[in-house]
């Protein structure tokens, strides 16, 4: 199997340090005005979304140009996908054309995994289904580092529609790797019990009270409509009971940060006024984003 | 020409024997079963060391014919068959067209007598179509030549049909084979819902969606007086209820699938279809549930479900493939392995499941060596190491978690109605 990155779960400690610390490298270049290295020059990435996605495709563009390669990005809309071939005939006759990655997204939990093991291209998971999301963890992490030492005994709370979250998986499994203490809220059709089994240091609760008190993060997670395969929760009480409102905020540590994924639902998972607060990191993780794709693109490719 | 089966150890459960003798087989028929039988003209099957046994029942296999001849056919899915060590195989109406029909019926019987190796016998639909709703014709589809009902594939969701079905089978005598889901439950789940389902993201069928159906079904059971069988019950819970009402005195029976005693859903592959079935690898716990239903005599057979997909199926995203593994040649390996060799149940005990067992809930008039019944046996070895290997299997179809396992001990010779069906090479 060709060395991509189809999840945290399988990284150790030193291969995440490794990335993250690259991505640091890589921080200052976003705002210096010639933002092009040559790492990458002659290689070829394509961006494979069969998922529609403005940011993470975006971000996965712009960071192999900022390292001097070349990107292609293809919508699931519009291409061969659309004309029923299948996923691995799609795969293979992109491979044929010798790109020297794939980024994938897709809404089949598995499908980058399964594909990796048919093709000779490195592949790196840009989200699949319900399963992991490496890049967006790596990112988050990033940003916590930013503004603390270490993530070791940091105290994270997770909240939303956990079940359906490749976001939560894949911040679990590095948080875990990482010591942190892990706090998974949401309502309890959306929190099966064997997450506590996911990862070290995990702990449920369904009281979003609870998950904040002294927490140093709040990742706020979307709330999935288009993943709900049924009423899992009556969608009018969401925000009543999930929403985080600013008068939380009092409930954790006083410089606890508030992250988001994005794209954000005011009003549903946070109020407007915790989306624009001081201590919301959500623009800095946008910008991690590029860093640390930047990070994984060398070490997969470079 | 007649054949006589030398020294083996004989095991026939429905009269009781266990002892070495040979086998005189004459005219499609058991002729004797006795110690230096003579043989004049006949071929001699040296039977040393090997265990000679009726001729194994699978009373579940989908052989895709008529409508899916890509994944199987009556003549491949039959060749299977007699490479597994079975004699009789009891095919499920899930079809293109769906057996629901005495045509269809009598087109698979003759199907088979031109060109299967082994007895087919064909299951009629419950529901015209499978579809829940209508009774088939199953008073014609019995006189054409179905054994049982079911709409395999699919569950009766509807219990006022259901509970018809089982008033209408019981005046002919047919048992009503239920494969149980409640499709509410299990809705868009891909594996057993637990720990690795959440790992890995893939939506759950939960143990409580097979559990909720054979309650049910239970009840009616006992409310119609019905022959009721479970088909590859894989639960805890299920075992529990199914022998509860067994010895409540109900008509009701069950089978056990060999993957589902052997395997559970930690040891499936991340992502490979070659693990995705209905029902799911359960859990470790459902799995020893399993055994011990099957040593205490809740479970009444082993059948394989042998269910067969072609490559280009299987290789999908894993939401996207259809459920189902071949089973037909490994099932005895696996059945020694996971029951015998363990120490779980005796030989004589194994034999049963695979004769006597079924048998008794189908009454094909066959599972014995007794004189003068179809000469069907089943020669094998509990001891000769072997490899499977997928890509010599004669089934059409690849779909198989045991590729490249090794077995001690599985079958050697075939013989149906006095005839060899297939011999270890």
């Amino acid at each position: 199997m060709p060395a991509g990155l189809l999840g945290i779960e399988e990284l150790d400690r030193a291969e995440i340090e490794a990335i993250l610390a690259r991505a640091k490298d890589f921080q200052p270049i976003q705002s210096q005005s010639l933002k092009k290295l040559d790492t990458l020059r002659g290689k070829m990435i394509v961006n494979l979304f069969y998922e529609a996605s403005t940011r993470t495709r975006t971000s996965f563009e712009i960071a192999a140009k900022r390292l001097g390669g070349d990107a292609v990005s293809i919508t699931a809309a519009g291409s061969s996908v659309s004309k029923g071939e299948s996923l691995v005939d799609t795969l293979n006759t992109l491979a044929a054309m010798r790109p020297d990655a794939i980024v994938m997204r897709h809404a089949a939990s598995g499908a980058p995994h399964f594909l990796a093991r048919h093709l000779p291209t490195p592949i790196i998971n840009a989200g699949d289904g319900t399963h992991e999301h490496p890049t967006q963890a790596l990112l988050d992490a990033r940003t916590i580092l930013d503004r603390r030492p270490s993530l070791e005994g940091l105290k994270v709370a997770i909240i939303g529609d956990i079940a359906h979250s490749r976001v939560a998986r894949s911040n679990v499994h590095l948080l875990g790797k990482f010591g942190a203490r892990i706090v998974l809220c949401g309502p309890a059709s959306l929190l099966p019990a064997e997450l506590a089994e996911l990862a070290p240091g995990v702990s449920l609760t369904t009281d979003i009270r609870e998950a904040i008190r002294d927490a140093d993060v709040i990742m706020m997670l979307r709330v999935q409509l288009e993943r709900q395969h049924e009423a899992s929760f009556p969608a009018s009480e969401y925000f009543r009971f999930y929403g985080l409102q600013l008068e939380h905020l009092d409930l954790a540590r006083p410089d606890a940060i508030v992250m988001h994924p994005g794209p954000i639902n005011r009003g549903r998972e946070l109020s407007s006024e915790v989306a624009d607060f001081q201590r919301s990191v959500i623009l800095n993780q946008v910008e991690n984003g590029i860093a640390v794709r930047m990070a994984v693109l060398e070490r997969v490719i470079g | 020409m007649p054949i006589v089966i030398r020294n083996g150890r004989v095991i026939d459960p429905a009269s009781q024997t266990d002892c070495t003798a040979d086998v005189l087989i004459s005219r499609g028929r058991i002729v004797a079963v006795a110690p230096n039988l003579a043989a004049p003209d006949g071929e001699v099957f040296d039977a040393t060391g090997l265990v000679v046994a009726p001729g194994f029942i699978d009373m579940h296999v989908h052989l895709r014919e008529p409508g899916f001849e890509h994944a199987e056919t009556i003549e491949s899915g039959a060749r299977a068959a007699a490479a597994g060590g079975f004699t009789s195989v009891c095919a499920m109406p899930n079809t293109k067209p769906v057996n629901d029909s005495a045509t269809v019926t009598s087109y698979i019987v003759e199907r088979a007598r031109r060109l299967a190796p082994v007895n087919v016998f064909p299951v009629g639909a419950i529901t015209k179509g499978s579809a829940g709703e209508e009774l088939a014709a199953i008073g014609a589809m019995k006189a054409a030549g179905a054994v049982a009902i079911s709409d395999d594939g699919l569950p009766v969701m509807n219990a006022r049909v259901m509970r018809r079905a089982m008033e209408f089978a019981r005046s002919y005598e047919l048992p009503i084979i239920q494969h149980c889901e409640d499709l509410n439950l299990s809705a868009g789940g891909d594996m057993n819902e637990g720990a690795r389902s959440v790992r890995w993201g893939l939506r759950g069928i939960p143990a409580a969606s097979e559990d909720v159906m054979v309650a049910r079904d239970l009840v009616l059971a006992q409310l119609t007086g019905a022959r009721y069988h479970v088909a590859h019950i894989s639960t805890n819970n299920a075992v529990a209820m199914v022998d509860y009402a067994r010895r409540q005195g109900l008509r009701v029976t069950c089978e056990a699938a060999p993957h589902h005693f052997t395997l559970t859903d930690e040891d499936m592959a991340a992502y490979d279809s070659d693990y995705k079935m209905k029902p799911p690898l359960r859990s470790v716990r459902d799995r020893a549930a399993l055994v011990e239903g099957i040593a205490a005599g809740a479970v009444t057979a082993i059948a394989t479900d042998h269910a067969p997909h072609p490559g280009s199926e299987k290789m999908q995203e894993f939401e996207r493939c259809p459920f189902g593994i071949i089973g037909l040649e490994t099932a005895l390996g696996l059945s020694l392995a996971g029951l015998v060799h363990s120490g779980k149940i005796t030989l004589v005990r194994l034999v049963e499941l695979f004769t006597t067992g079924p048998e008794s809930i189908l009454r094909l008039g066959r599972g014995t060596l007794a004189a003068g019944a179809p000469a069907d046996v089943t020669i094998f070895s509990t001891e000769m190491n072997w490899t499977y290997d997928v890509n010599q299997s004669f089934s059409r179809s690849r779909n198989s978690p045991f590729h490249g396992r090794t077995f001690r001990g599985g079958p050697v010779a075939t013989i149906v109605s006095g005839e060899f069906a297939w011999r270890r090479e």
